[in-house]
């Protein structure tokens, strides 16, 4: 028998009350090999990790590490077994040093005493020996997101990982960054470390990948390599029908600007400056898409744009010519705006609440949903339901708490209701992330749509390839300010890259 | 006034301000080992009660003023167990069951008082050093020395063993790995889990040593007053857990903060029987230093944050 592979997952079934999360699952990665475990949300890739390191207990089939039949019960003992998970939300302390957060868990040499010089002596070993360059003696919090990530990344070399999971690690990094990963993932490949990494973003997919494994709904319905296929044919496997990866964009008269922001500046949470006199205009009939990291000022642009951040004195905010720089959230609505916030658990929508009470938040004042002084209920649900027809909403019932959906309806929930008020302007911030592929596809029809009657969006994404798929110009914004606004035609990813980073 | 600012009058009442402030030192050190695990303990007065009481009671029938401690902190250790039973093994919201707490040590040390001792016995006060065996020789000179001796000098065994707290409870938290377990499971208990740190066992320990403190801190009160009665503490557990906020949860701003409130209190006594404070307003003054800490409390205090998992019960799911 040549090398047994690093991991081999066999016939894995894991059944939840109701649920066949992972149905006969079978998967091995080799040393030295990138293993891409892809498909949507709910599919089962979490599943599956979960069960690799330790965190649920497979109904059925084995695990083999390196050959051998392996128990993990539990984080630690994936650990020992060394298994090493950097998960999608960084597992770090932030008021902690990182030499702490690496020693965090193992035992020391000085017993009941920390040892933090040869924990840092040994971290700028591992830097070295694979490019991740990091400071041992820095709080986790002076640190940003790339940094943080290779933290979590030495982290597991540091407990000696022969087999890493990445669970969608370059969902939070820039371009760059995204750059700088695959180089160390690459240096670790070549030292012999086996890696599966986890992503929904098919470029980078085919370009990391050795194989990819595609799970939907539970099964594995994909299993091949990146010469052998392409991004349409991946999406294909993951949503299991033929998908639009580019959608459809007629060509559209511009017609006036009915947002238009000029010279507005608005103060961060920390009181510094997070815009920084930003002018832009966005018309009837264009989808206007703001790229750029997280963190660069775009989520206070949208709060003030949205009246829900006050902006400096001598910033403007019109929407159809009416001032509304000074007038809060219901006189923005009313003068047009439809809003879909970036965190849409907290800003959009209200976990607790039934999908019918979520429907109605912007509107149940509206005296056609009133019957004298109280609700009238057989309207409300008459309304509700039609909305949630109308854009295919998969909820059990009205009556169901809205936490309980899936991301992707949830924003489609969300959507229903902004829409439905029929605005002049759309402000969207990342308006499918975290959703699968089929969500996705019909929030972007669904935007095309409304700047094909004349509703002006502007649209905010930290993902390059949404907007470069919806948007007719693309600002770059960088630490506050607008440093370049380019057409669609006009615009490289690389372009836009090297914007985004400031360059 | 000016029969105040007389050197000997100053330094009296520093020396006071300093044997004031141990039990809020003693109970807000406790609460800053707990709090940075992530477990608000509003209990605490309640078990200084039951400390106060218990060290009480001890040297009534022992005259030992150390078994007198030393039940403070068993005391102390009891009641940490059943907190830290319910509040980390059974996720109760802690800021009600910390009223839970103090309401029975309340009610209980005061019950216990009233069958077991009846009316107020007072005893002997804990010692100053210079009047212990053996090592009051070494003292004795010493609290003669001019200012610095009554300032430093004059002092019982546990208003040094309070001070000697404060490094000592920096060194636990800043340079052991049980202190490390316990800044993390105060920040983000998910990412120590997922390393394999038990989150309930680190907020147990970290809970039943500042419940200790919490008892030692009750005794130490009753036995420098030589006295017990009814709700003897007067709210000095709910200053200590103040205090602990004040103090940034950095053990030498609490104890400044401790320091700060002894001398407040010190000064507000001195000046009463100095006669600058009218008989009259005496109440009013007696609210000094509750109004110094709300405004401490507001200026300092909500400029610094606070451990993020602060009062959050964990689980995995």
């Amino acid at each position: 028998m040549e090398h047994a592979p690093l991991l081999t997952m066999r016939n894995i079934t894991k059944t939840f009350p109701g649920v066949l999360a992972n149905d006969d699952v079978s998967f091995d990665v080799h040393a030295g090999e990138v293993h891409t475990l892809l498909g949507e949300n709910g599919a089962g890739k979490s599943t599956l990790m979960k069960i690799l390191f330790g965190l649920y207990q497979p109904d059925s089939g084995e695990i083999r590490l390196r050959g051998e039949v392996a128990s993990i019960t539990s984080p630690t003992s994936a650990i020992e077994q060394r298994v090493g998970m950097v998960h999608q939300h960084f597992m770090l302390v932030p008021t902690l040093t990182v030499a702490e957060n690496v020693a965090l868990g193992l035992p020391s040499n000085r017993g009941f005493r920390t040892d933090l010089d040869a924990v840092s002596e040994r971290i700028l070993e591992i830097s070295e020996q694979y490019g991740l360059s990091v400071d041992p003696s820095i709080e986790i919090w002076k640190l940003s997101v790339g940094e943080r990530q290779r933290v979590e990344i030495i982290k597991a070399l540091y407990r000696d990982a022969e087999l890493l999971v990445l669970d969608e690690p370059t969902a939070v990094l820039t371009p760059q960054e995204v750059d700088d990963l695959f180089i160390i993932l690459r240096q670790m490949t070549a030292n012999g470390t086996g890696i599966i990494f986890i992503s929904h973003k098919l470029h980078e997919v085919l370009e990391l990948s050795d194989r990819i494994t595609v799970l939907r709904n539970g099964k594995v319905t994909g299993d091949t390599t990146p010469s052998e296929t392409n991004r349409q044919q991946l999406a294909e496997m993951m949503v299991g029908r033929e998908v639009k990866l580019a959608p459809d964009k007629p060509h559209v008269d511009l017609g006036l600007a009915r947002l238009q922001l000029r010279d507005v500046s608005v103060k961060g949470d920390r009181g510094t400056m997070a815009v920084d006199g930003v002018s832009l205009d966005v018309h009837a009939g264009e989808i206007v898409g703001i790229a750029g990291v997280s963190g660069n000022g775009q989520r206070e642009l949208a709060e003030t744009i949205a009246g829900l951040r006050p902006a400096e004195s001598g910033s403007s905010v019109t929407i159809d010519d009416a001032d509304l720089t000074k007038a809060g959230p219901a006189r923005t609505r009313a003068a047009g705006l439809a809003y879909v916030p970036e965190e849409r658990m907290k800003d959009g929508a209200v976990g607790e609440f039934e999908v019918s009470e979520n429907l109605l938040l912007i509107n149940h004042g509206d005296p056609k949903f009133r019957r004298g002084p109280l609700f009238d209920f057989a309207k409300i649900r008459e309304h509700c339901q039609r909305l949630v027809d109308q854009f295919s909403v998969k909820t059990p019932s009205l009556e169901t708490p809205t936490s309980s959906l899936s991301g992707g309806n949830i924003q489609k929930l969300i959507m229903a209701r902004e829409l439905d008020s029929r605005p002049s302007v759309i402000l969207a911030a990342q308006p499918t992330r975290g959703v699968d592929i089929g969500a996705a596809e019909y929030i972007h029809s669904e935007l095309i749509e409304q700047r094909n009657v004349g509703v002006a969006i502007l649209m905010i994404s930290e993902d390059l390839d949404e907007v470069l798929g919806l948007a007719d110009r693309i600002a770059v914004m960088f630490e506050g300010r607008i440093v370049t606004v380019i057409d669609r035609e006009a615009a490289t990813r690389e372009a836009l890259g090297l914007a985004m980073a400031g360059g | 006034m000016s029969q105040f600012f007389t050197v000997s009058v100053l330094v009296a009442t520093l020396a006071t301000a300093i044997k004031f402030a141990v039990p809020y030192l003693l109970a807000a050190l406790g609460e800053t080992i707990g709090q940075r695990s992530g477990v608000l303990n509003l209990g605490v007065d309640g078990t200084m009660l039951l400390g106060a009481f218990g060290g009480y009671y001890t040297v009534i029938q022992t005259g030992s003023h150390l078994q007198g401690i030393l039940v403070g902190l068993g005391i102390g250790l009891a009641v940490g167990i059943v907190y830290a039973y319910v509040t980390v093994f059974l996720h109760a919201q802690q800021g009600i069951s910390g009223i839970g707490i103090f309401l029975f040590g309340l009610g209980f040390s005061d019950l216990l008082f009233q069958e077991l001792v009846g009316t107020p016995k007072p005893i002997r006060p804990l010692p100053t050093l210079d009047k212990l065996p053996g090592v009051g020789r070494i003292f004795e000179p010493l609290v003669d020395i001019d200012i610095v001796g009554p300032l430093l000098f004059d002092h019982n065994l546990m208003t040094y063993m309070a001070f000697l707290l404060v490094p000592a409870t920096t060194w636990l938290l800043m340079k052991t790995t049980f202190g490390m377990n316990v800044r993390a499971v105060g920040e983000n208990p998910q990412a120590a889990d997922s390393l394999g740190v038990s989150v309930a066992k680190t907020r147990f320990i970290a809970i039943l040593i500042g419940s200790s403190l919490a008892g030692i801190a009750g005794a130490t009160l009753s036995l420098q007053l030589a006295i017990f009665q009814h709700n003897l503490t007067n709210g000095i557990g709910f200053i200590a857990v103040a205090l602990v906020y004040f103090g940034a949860w950095r053990p030498r701003w609490v104890m400044a903060g401790a320091l700060l409130y002894g001398l407040v209190t010190a000064t507000r006594i001195r000046w009463q029987s100095l006669d600058i404070i009218p008989q009259g307003a005496s109440d009013i003054a007696a609210m000094a230093p509750a109004i110094i800490t709300i405004l401490a409390l507001v200026l300092l205090a909500s400029r610094v944050r606070g451990p993020a998992a602060l009062t959050r019960p964990f689980s995995r799911h």
